[in-house]
């Protein structure tokens, strides 16, 4: 088992193994996301209550779940770093930072887009908008530490332990609407006994969703490449490599 | 057809919504892709130059 | 498992359960400072300032809105099924403001134990549903 693992996480072979997956992960997102928004935006009915200006929450909702599960992956994949030292999962870790970043920024943009026809206010300092606020500086702050560290060993296992102290803001998010009162409301979909939300309105907002969730492997696989290449440029597998580019 | 788009009075937050989301998810991919570029492109460069020093 | 790799995994579980600890502190000593507003309930029992602004939340009473002909100046009741307060209001109401609607109102209270609010925001629930099921809910109820 631990062999296959370093068999897979070693640099020059997963550099081959994701050049390969690449393809497949796009298509599968592209499709994916076609099907979400046909469903979210022609299939779904109109709310009761918001009109149509709840289709923000196909974009809203999951963009916010992948900027809990990203942060969540990048702290796990920190720490297989920290412990196992493998160059691979702290690559992953590094590079999960931008796209988290980005979801943590659409789900806030999104939030606000939403918030200003239907509560009234672009913004309010509630426990669930300010949580997830400073979700996005720990990411700023993740990134900003990698890039001012020049060792990048150093830089990883730095960024790995920032990451690992954030973590404590993840349940804080994810239970602020139940610990406080907020503006934001309580879970939609978190009550399995009895779903809060339309069955045509639940299926685009689930497949939208997944297809985040492969949208994720796909940019942070693109991103990984980079940072493997640059990180072992003095290596035999990259010059190796590079020869074989140049014909 | 136009009724699509109006959304109901909300097409504003709507497409502006999906147009945002539109920029950050291509943006997460295309600049790795110009990275790759590039890091191959001076990785390259830097190898032929240590070998005409050679 | 080498003894390096342990004192590793024991050194990370320390670091989170540590700040886990102290943030728990932190977010249980700014409890009343996380709240977003104060219910009708707290607000009558005179929890809440009495000088200083604050929210208030709660369901729009049944039948309790009145508009100003001439302005935007509108009075509602506000109500946790417990207390009632009535709210004063003039300035434009998010589209969401109806009757039975739960919202978020900040301002003052008054003398005469009328609140009058500079801002008015909507709170809705986190069902979605189409017009016709919303109906035909509330036929069942």
């Amino acid at each position: 088992m631990m062999k296959f693992i370093h068999k897979t996480a070693s640099p020059p072979y997963f550099y081959q193994l994701s050049g390969r997956w690449i393809p497949w992960l796009a298509g599968i997102t592209v499709l994916l996301l076609l099907a979400g928004l046909y469903g979210g935006l022609i299939v779904a009915p109109t709310d009761y209550q918001q009109g149509e200006s709840y289709r923000i929450i196909f974009i809203h909702v999951p963009a916010a779940w992948m900027s809990l599960f990203v942060y969540i992956a990048m702290a796990v994949a920190g720490a297989i770093g920290l412990i196992w030292r493998i160059k691979l999962a702290e690559s992953v870790a590094v590079c999960s930072a931008p796209i988290g970043a980005g979801f943590t920024l659409l789900a806030l943009i999104t939030g606000s887009m939403w918030g200003k026809p239907m509560w009234g206010a672009w913004w309010v300092w509630d426990a669930r908008l300010t949580s997830e606020l400073l979700l996005l500086f720990l990411y700023f702050g993740v990134m900003s530490l990698y890039a001012a560290i020049a060792d990048k060993r150093v830089a990883s296992r730095a960024v790995a332990l920032l990451a690992l102290v954030g973590v404590v803001n993840i349940p804080v998010i994810h239970y602020s609407v139940e610990w406080w009162n907020t503006l934001h409301q309580g879970p939609t979909i978190a009550k399995f006994d009895k779903p809060s939300i339309d069955l045509r309105m639940l299926i685009p907002l689930l497949i939208m969703a997944t297809a985040f969730k492969f949208y994720y492997v796909w940019a942070l696989l693109l991103r990984v490449r980079v940072e493997l290449l640059e990180r072992e440029r003095n290596t035999q597998w990259v010059k190796l490599l590079l020869k074989q580019l140049k014909g | 057809m136009s009724e699509f788009f109006h959304m109901g009075g909300y097409a504003l937050y709507v497409w502006l919504s999906y147009a945002v989301a539109a920029v950050i998810l291509i943006a997460n991919i295309v600049i790795p892709k110009l990275q790759h570029k590039r890091m191959l492109k001076t990785l390259t460069k830097k190898m032929l130059r240590a070998e005409q020093l050679k | 498992m080498t003894p390096a790799r342990k004192k590793r995994i024991f050194l990370i579980v320390l670091m989170v359960a540590g700040v886990s600890i102290a943030t728990g502190f932190a977010l249980k000593a700014f409890n009343e400072n996380l709240m977003f507003f104060f219910s009708v309930t707290d607000t009558v029992k005179g929890k809440a300032p009495a000088t200083k602004d604050f929210r208030l939340g709660g369901m729009v009473v049944n039948g309790s809105v009145k508009r100003d002909a001439g302005s935007l100046a509108v009075s509602f009741q506000l109500t946790d099924n417990a207390e009632v307060i009535s709210v004063y209001y003039d300035g434009i109401l998010p589209d969401l403001f109806r009757e039975g609607q739960g919202i978020i109102s900040k301002g003052k209270l008054r003398s005469d134990g009328v609140f009058v609010a500079d801002e008015v925001l909507a709170k809705h629930d986190e069902n979605y549903m189409p017009p016709e099921v919303a109906d035909s809910m509330k036929v069942k109820k």
